[in-house]
């Protein structure tokens, strides 16, 4: 299928979608304070960018979604690597990490709020805490995805640990880390968004929603903030996927293990 | 002078190297040739300090070496694999450099030099996976060269190319040989080759416990061609008696 082609069907589906809501709105099937009309929510959210009040909180919840998110793969990549390079480390922490992982993040909220308040400090560390196990396993597993071949060719010219560590295992690891972080952008900003709201007061987009809530005629608010938080989702994977297609040509190129055994492999979790 | 005195090594029970004995005086081409699964991939790897043999000692110029030798070059069958897809051509080449640390403009420059000693014009800054396989494993060879190695192990480099290619690479290696008079072990499962490309071929035995089992020296002219050397009497002589000595352990 041509690119021209998925992207008239992607906005043929985003209309068809859009005129539904619009049409059982009006239509009276559901009561308007429940869902108002599509194109009302839309002119809501389009009215918010120019509201200079509602633009801090977008900010806010970005610069935690950043600072969570770089903390996140500060942690993830020099853990991972270790990890992948030290077997014995890896069968060690596994029953710890097995354990931490499956832990929905967003049931961590109420501890982390006790422990550290409800400010960006308890925002930042639970989106960093969802957003490392991405970033890790797919290290971990990129790493075990190196050629053997290439880094026997390595040792054969002479390069040390460190040299084939730096030469082959982390360039190759590099897409595999970067899908982890195109995978953990998700997470970080769902962490984000959700922390505000549970914590109810500050900045932030989260917060909006929350406050929006509590109003009269707020479903039409609640709405235009959740268009907001997918449009942020939306655009942040788009930037991402561009940056790794720049990147990672080599990855992406015809008769190549990486398009069997591509750096998507590890699933979505948050 | 590379030698190996009685190297042994096994994969659990399962025992893949029976005390070698191989000498392989400065300069020298030799060829490995031996059934498929015999041992030679192995042997090489030992050779090249990858694998730890388990018994036995392998001398360069008399002193013992454990582990990779100084000054060694490989070139593998599966260059797909062993060439750095996210490096371009030129930064490939210009790996084994980078341990010795010349500046930036001078490695490239020797890359470039080495690109077009194999015949590569114009790709130094492609990637390997925009080339053929014929080119990516001429890029290999010019890796293995940059660092003009005392000795080049080369594991069946040409088993995955077409034959024309092949050829062409054959005189290829030829041609480096004469003029630079490196050592190379040459691993192969090809009788014609092994003889069409050696000074001297080496018959390993069928595993498992691969030996030497016949030695020939190849009294070909040194300028070999790929259609009058092929038709010599003594070409024919010698690829029967390389090959009657693979087929003898079948």
């Amino acid at each position: 299928m041509t690119r021209r082609r998925e992207l008239l069907l992607g906005v043929l589906g985003a209309a068809l979608a859009f005129g539904a809501c619009e049409a059982v709105s009006r239509a009276g099937i559901v009561r308007r304070s429940y869902l108002p009309p599509a194109s009302e929510v839309l002119a809501r959210a389009a009215q918010l960018a120019g509201d200079g009040a509602f633009l801090d909180g977008i900010g806010a919840t970005l610069r935690a979604w950043a600072l969570g998110l770089g903390l996140a793969c500060a942690i993830a990549v020099p853990l991972g690597l270790l990890l992948g390079t030290v077997p014995v480390l890896d069968t060690a922490v596994r029953a710890v990490v097995e354990f931490l992982r499956p832990l929905p993040s967003v049931a961590l909220i109420p501890l982390v709020s006790l422990l550290l308040g409800s400010g960006t400090g308890a925002e930042v560390t639970l989106i960093a805490y969802a957003s490392v196990w991405p970033v890790l396993f797919n290290t971990v597993y990129g790493l075990a995805e190196t050629d053997p071949l290439a880094k026997d060719t390595l040792r054969a010219f002479g390069f040390g640990r460190l040299g084939v560590l730096l030469r082959v295992e982390l360039p190759g690891t590099a897409p595999f880390i970067a899908a982890g972080v195109r995978i953990s952008a998700a997470v970080a900003l769902i962490l984000a968004v959700a922390s505000e709201i549970l914590s109810g007061f500050g900045d932030g987009l989260g917060i909006f929603i929350a406050q929006a809530e509590t109003a009269t005629d707020g479903t039409r608010d609640v709405l235009a903030g959740v268009l907001w938080a997918g449009t942020l989702g939306l655009v942040i994977n788009g930037v991402l996927v561009g940056a790794e297609r720049r990147l990672f040509a080599w990855a992406h190129e015809p008769r190549d293990a990486q398009r069997r055994f591509g750096p998507e492999r590890q699933g979505v979790r948050a | 002078m590379l030698r190996l005195d009685s190297v042994t090594r096994s994969f659990g029970d399962h025992l893949v190297l029976d005390r070698i004995e191989l000498t392989v005086p400065d300069g020298q081409l030799l060829s490995v040739v031996g059934p498929s699964g015999c041992g030679k991939s192995t042997l090489l790897r030992t050779i090249a300090g990858l694998l730890p043999a388990d018994e036995g000692t392998i001398t360069i110029d008399g002193t013992p070496v454990a582990g990779v030798p100084d000054r060694l070059a490989v070139v593998f069958q599966d260059y797909g694999r062993s060439l750095l897809p996210w490096l371009t051509v030129r930064d490939n080449v210009a790996l084994p450099l980078r341990r010795r640390g010349p500046r930036r403009a001078a490695r490239h420059a020797e890359a470039e030099a080495i690109l077009e000693r194999v015949g590569l014009h114009g790709v130094a800054r492609r990637h390997p996976r925009q080339l053929s396989g014929g080119m990516q494993q001429r890029v290999a060879i010019a890796r293995a060269l940059v660092c003009r190695p005392s000795l080049l192990l080369m594991d069946e480099p040409f088993g995955s190319l077409d034959a024309r290619t092949r050829e062409d690479l054959e005189d290829l290696l030829l041609e480096v040989h004469r003029a630079d008079g490196t050592t190379i072990v040459f691993v192969t499962h090809d009788i014609d080759e092994s003889v069409y490309v050696g000074d001297r071929v080496v018959v390993l035995s069928p595993g498992p416990g691969s030996r030497v089992v016949q030695d020939v020296p190849v009294g070909l002219p040194g300028k070999r061609d790929q259609l009058t050397t092929r038709g010599l009497p003594a070409f024919v002589a010698l690829r029967t008696e390389v090959g009657r000595a693979v087929r003898q352990g079948d």
